[in-house]
Formats: structure tokens, sequence, C-alpha cells
């Protein structure tokens, strides 16, 4: 912080047109307005990833990630549908966040406090709570991490995953080479060509990987270890409270409407539930969306058009998509999980 | 007399100073402008500013490095080993695409039909597909042609070649490589002060280093790869991504430099290799002792040129995995956040390296231009 105070006095003090350019810079805060005057919302996503964020043939995106920022949409907009998706590397996305291009970031991306703290980012509540694990193919013979002495490691640059991998191995005091490869799609054929002997990335990616680009899904295992904590979560630029409240209770919404059974299937007789926070919730008893600065049926909008947090994990990432992964962490608070949303009111 | 001076095209009107003066002047104050609102902007936004993350651990590791290095060293020793392995890049680059490149230019000229149109089919096709393209359909090859390392081609004794990469063995090093070495620059700096016993020091040059190795016991020792688990061990390894990088810019750059040979050796006049003739020097002759040594002042600026872009596009490693400068900066922008210290900071190093190829290359330059008198 130091540097940085003498930084602008140097400049201050050398130029005398300090004060003009003060004035031009943009002004703070306001995404909620201009969110709401561009009349659609702008989201960061990867470059493809199966289960999280990917364009189908139509170039259409699907996903939890891309459902997370379509529930923003519905809160926002009312209209799910009104959501652009900007694909990013792992390298570029906070660039993209921190300069403006994007208004949330909903790319699969990892919590930790120097990211939140030194980015100029706030993290809004998990989505996703994962792990980082390793793949290798069956025929290598491998059954655990521990064995990975002396292999080829094909890995993301600028991700978490590239700094576990380090910390794992020094921990255990094994040896590896990396190969760094800053494309998804080249790390994944570095990977299925031989490459390397393993790739490594959140156990929820490898799951996607292998389903999604492997010629033959069961030629591939993903090892019993995990070696990290991976909590996924949507963030924003810092010193937006406004902004920061809305992605955060959207998040919530999600998870809460879970919690109280609430589907896109029934949330228009729910409207008429006797629970009082469901009321409250769904704006039958207005005040809740008002305090957001949004429409009263923010919620409702939401849960109609994208669904509960439990549909939206199925139908991406669980038993309904090809990826098949457990809830485990991600089930309910209620149910063993860590999904828990602060009370509506 | 003063009146009578007439302005050379480098003088300037006073008007035209001040308009210059002027547009320097609105240059410079853009330019505080963005660096000043850039600096509030972050400031604004709690992103953290300043060099000191060069100090800090950089906990991640590089697959290739020329030093030693570990995820415990600095963001600062990450950055150095990126610059070895980029340094390392553009020399070999630009040692072999010169070679590769001249030899292309003679065959471009030659008098056999087959071996023009080859050269010219080459150049064609090289400098007319984009660099990156290049690269990865060289990595792809690479990977996809080779073994994987339990199914090794055995080239030579103890050198393979699999998807891993070449893996040779290499000499220990011992104290005494150091010695014989000293010894070597001694006799060679003797036959250059005693001009007449040229042929006795040469003798000296290869006598002494070899009595020093025999005199220490012949230490010969090699680090021979070997199987062991996935991967080759020991020895010394060069990736498919290095040498893919290395093959693609040498190839591509090789292109352009036997199109500036060509130019060069078309350059010299006519009469020059007909008097050539005329003394009775053969056309090999007259190529090297005639014509070359005159192509090669013309060639040598655009040349400068073409290494510079070999040494900035080596850049493009970062799609292929090569821990290049490029690529370990984007990880340290990526962890640390820094992006506008980190970004200026590759700047000025491929600054600094192309304004050093220049001066080098603008010395030689120097010398080897006609000296008239």
């Amino acid at each position: 912080m130091g540097e940085r105070v003498t930084f602008s006095k140097a400049f201050a003090a050398a130029l005398a047109l300090a004060a003009a350019a003060q004035l031009a810079a943009p002004a703070a805060a306001g995404t909620l307005a201009a969110v709401k005057g561009r009349g659609y919302l702008i989201c960061g996503v990867s470059t493809g990833l199966a289960g999280f964020s990917i364009a189908d043939q139509q170039g259409r995106y699907t996903g939890l990630d891309v459902d997370t920022c379509r529930a923003v949409a519905a809160a926002v907009l009312g209209d799910a549908g009104k959501a652009k998706f900007i694909p990013s590397t792992a390298e570029q996305r906070f660039t993209l966040l921190q300069s403006g291009e994007i208004d949330v970031l909903t790319r699969n991306t990892t919590w930790t406090l120097a990211r939140d703290t030194g980015l100029g980012l706030t993290f809004a509540p998990v989505t996703y709570y994962d792990g980082q694990g390793f793949m290798v193919a069956k025929k290598l013979g491998v059954k655990s991490a521990k064995e990975l002495n002396g292999a080829s490691i094909c890995v993301q640059p600028g991700t978490t995953t590239e700094l576990n991998l380090a910390d794992y191995f020094r921990t255990n005091h094994l040896s590896f080479k990396p190969v760094v490869i800053a494309q998804l799609e080249e790390a994944e054929n570095a990977f299925f060509s031989g490459r390397c002997d393993s790739y490594t990335t959140d156990r929820s990616g490898l799951a996607g990987t292998r389903a999604g680009k492997a010629a033959n899904p069961d030629d591939y295992l993903i090892l019993p270890e995990v070696i990290s904590k991976e909590p996924l979560a949507p963030a924003v630029r810092h010193g937006d409270d406004e902004w920061f409240a809305i992605v955060k209770w959207t998040v919530f919404a999600l998870i809460a409407a879970e919690e109280k059974g609430i589907t896109s299937k029934n949330v228009e007789d729910m409207r008429k539930s006797d629970d009082p926070e469901v009321k409250r919730m769904l704006g039958t008893t207005p005040g809740l969306g008002q305090q957001l600065h949004l429409d009263e049926a923010w919620a409702y909008n939401i849960v109609k058009q994208v669904g509960n947090y439990g549909e939206i994990f199925d139908r991406n990432v669980g038993k309904d998509s090809p990826l098949k992964l457990e809830r485990g962490l991600n089930a309910l608070w209620s149910q063993g999980g860590l999904m828990y949303a602060m009370p509506f009111r | 007399m003063a009146g009578q001076r007439r302005r050379s095209r480098h003088e300037l009107r006073p008007g035209a100073i001040a308009i210059q003066a002027a547009v320097l002047a609105i240059v410079l104050l853009l330019g505080t402008y963005l660096v000043h609102n850039t600096l509030v902007n972050m400031a604004r936004q709690g992103i953290a500013t300043g060099f000191g993350y060069l100090g800090r651990e950089a906990a991640f590791e590089i697959g290739e490095t020329l030093i030693p290095y570990s995820p415990a060293d600095s963001y600062g020793r990450a950055l150095l080993v990126g610059l070895l392995n980029t340094l390392q890049v553009a020399i070999i680059g630009i040692v072999v695409s010169t070679v590769l490149g001249t030899l292309i230019g003679i065959a471009r000229l030659s008098g056999n039909w087959l071996v023009r149109k080859l050269a010219w089919a080459y150049v064609e096709i090289l400098r007319n597909v984009p660099l990156l393209l290049q690269l990865i359909v060289w990595w792809d090859l690479l990977r996809v042609a080779a073994p994987p390392p339990r199914a090794a081609w055995q080239i030579l004794p103890h050198i393979f070649v699999s998807n891993r990469g070449l893996v040779f063995p290499t000499l220990i090093w011992s104290p005494v490589y150091l010695w014989m070495g000293v010894a070597l620059m001694a006799a060679l700096a003797a036959a250059r002060i005693v001009a007449r016993g040229k042929k006795r020091a040469a003798a000296l040059a290869l006598i002494l280093p070899l009595a020093l190795f025999l005199l220490a016991g012949a230490p010969l020792a090699w680090e021979v790869p070997e199987l062991q688990g996935f991967n080759f061990s020991g020895g010394h390894t060069l990736s498919p991504e290095l040498a893919a990088l290395l093959v693609g810019l040498i190839v591509y750059t090789a292109a352009f430099i036997a199109e500036i040979v060509r130019s060069g050796i078309e350059g010299v006049s006519r009469g020059q290799s007909e008097a050539a003739a005329a003394l009775g020097l053969n056309r090999r002759q007259a190529l090297r002792l005639v014509i070359l040594p005159q192509a090669l002042r013309i060639v040598i600026p655009p040349l400068i040129g073409e290494y510079l872009a070999l040494t900035k596009n080596s850049s493009l490693a970062i799609a292929i995995g090569y821990p290049d400068l490029t690529a370990i900066t984007y990880t340290t922008l990526n962890q640390t956040g820094q992006a506008v210290e980190a970004i200026a900071l590759m700047m000025a190093i491929y600054l600094a390296l192309s304004l050093a190829t220049s001066l080098i290359m603008n010395w030689y330059n120097a010398r080897v231009a006609l000296v008239e008198r």
C-alpha cells in the first residue's frame, strides 16, 4: 500500500495535470444501473468445461456456472435469457472482471485469500465445493497419487491447481515435470495423446473432461486422493456492495429454494404457501426485493426460469448429466452437505 | 553568409519546431493521464501495486530450467528461469536459422533446376503459413509420432526418442575440465602473440589439455538416462515443446533469411562474378571468395530485423507449453494479480533483448561495412 501512495504522489507532483486526470476516471460502482441500462448481463465463463460452462452446437451455453449467471439475469432483469457469456482462459478471467468487461465472473474459480484481497474482487457464496485430483490412463497401472513420482503432469497455468500440485509433491517429497498449457483443449489433447502421465485439475473438471473428451471414458481413472479444497464461487468487483448483495442473495435463493422444496415446476403453487419465509422469498409478502433494489418477484423469476440449486446440480453435473457426480459436499446442510442459505427475512 | 545558406532537409523552420513541441507535449500529457488514471483506478479497486511480489515465494513448478529452481524460490528467480529459456531459444534459433537460411538462399540461385524449385517451394510455403499454426503442427507431430516412454525408440546407445522428448547422456562435471579449458585458452593466446611458432602453439593447444586430462586419471563419467517408473531419469531431455518451438522458429525464419540472402547475392553486380570467372575461379570459389563477402554487407541490416522477429516470436511458446519468459510472466501475473507490473517488466525485458541484438549486429555491420578511402 505504501508503494502505491508514493507512486501516485510522484506522478501528481511531477505533472500539473493530475487533477484533470482524476475527473475523467470512470464512475465507481453502479453495476446494477449499468446492467439495467444495457438490458443484458455479461458473465465470464470458461472456454468449455463440461458441466460448468460449455457451448453446444447451437452456441447455447449450458452448465452450473452458466445457470448461476442466468439466475442473476432472472433476478435483475426478470429474464434468464438476457445473459451474454464471454469465454476466458484461466489467466484472463480476473483482468476481464477488473476492467469492467464482465459483470460477474462465473467461471469455476477457487475462492482464496490472495484473490479476495489482492485482486480487487469479492466472492459470492460457493456454488460448488470441489477438490483437486488426478486422472491417469488405466493402462498405466497407477492406483494412488503417491505413485506418481517422476511423472509428467499436464496442468493449466494461472490456476490454484498449479500451486496445489507443487505443494503436494513438495509435501510428499516426490518429483514431477509440469507441462503447462494455457488452452484447456490443448491441455486435454496433450494428456489424451500421452504427452503426460497424468492430468490434474478439480475433480469435477476431471469428470467433465473424461465424459466429454476421452475417446473411451472407461480407459481413464480418477485417483482417490483429493489434494486440496477448491470452493468454486462467483466473483464480483470489490467496492460495489449493492451488486455484491444481489449476486450473493441470488446464490442463497437457489439454495433456499431447494431447502423449502420450491422447484421450477411447483413455484406457481408455492406462491400460495403458508410458510412465511417462502412468502417473503417469492414476493407474496413484499419487502425483500425492494431491499435488494430488485423487483419483488426476483426469487420467483430465478426458480421459475432456472430452477433451484438441486435441479441445477442434477441437470448439469449430477445424476441427469454425463458427469454423474455425487452431491457429496454439495448436498444441503440438512442432508450432510455444506450448502446453507442465510435466512430470508 | 547565413542568408545564403540553403536549408538542408533536416533543418527545421521555427514554425515546424513549435508544432513538433506541441505534438510531443500532447503525447506526454496523454501518457501521463493514462498512467495516472490507471493508478487511481487500481487504488480505488484495492488492487495491489509495486514490484514487491518479485521477492515472494513463487510456489509453482517449472518443467524445464537451465538453472536450479524449486517452487520454494521467488517469483524473481522464476522469471530469470523464463528469461534464460527465452535466451536459449533465441540464440540456438538465430544461429541455426542463419545457416539453414543461407544454404536455402544459395540453393534458390542454383544452376540445378530441381534444387532451385525445391528451395523456391520451401520459401513460399513456410513463410506464408502462420507461425502459430506451424508450431502446433510440429508439436502435435512430435507428440503423436513418437511412442510412449516405455516403448521408446533407442536410436543410438543410450539415446532415446519418446513422446517425452529426446533423452541423451550428459557428461558429469569434473574440475579438471575447467583447467583443460584454461590450458586451451593459454595455448591459443600464446599462438596469437608468438606469430612464428604458430604450428608449435597449435600442437600445444591440443597436447596440454589432453595431458592434464590423462594426469587427472581420465575422469570420464556419463550420466546415462534410464527408464524409471514412467519416465527417463538421468541424462538431459530435449522436450517435445522445446523441440517443436526450435524447429518451428528455425524453419520459419530460415525462409525469410533465404530471401534476404538471395537478394543480397543478386545485389552484387554481375561484373563481379564475371571478373571472378575471368580470373579462373570456379563457381564455388567465386561464391565463397568474391560474391558472399560482398553480399554480407547488403544482407546484415535486414537480417537484424529477422533476428529481432525470431526472439519476439519465441513468445508463442506459451501456446505449446514451453516455459519461456512470456509463459512464466503470465503465470506470475495470474498468481499475484499484478498485471500492470508483470506486463511492464516483460515489455522492458523484450525491449532490452531487442536493443542488445540490434546493438551487436550494428557493431558487426559497421565492422564489415565497406570503408571508403
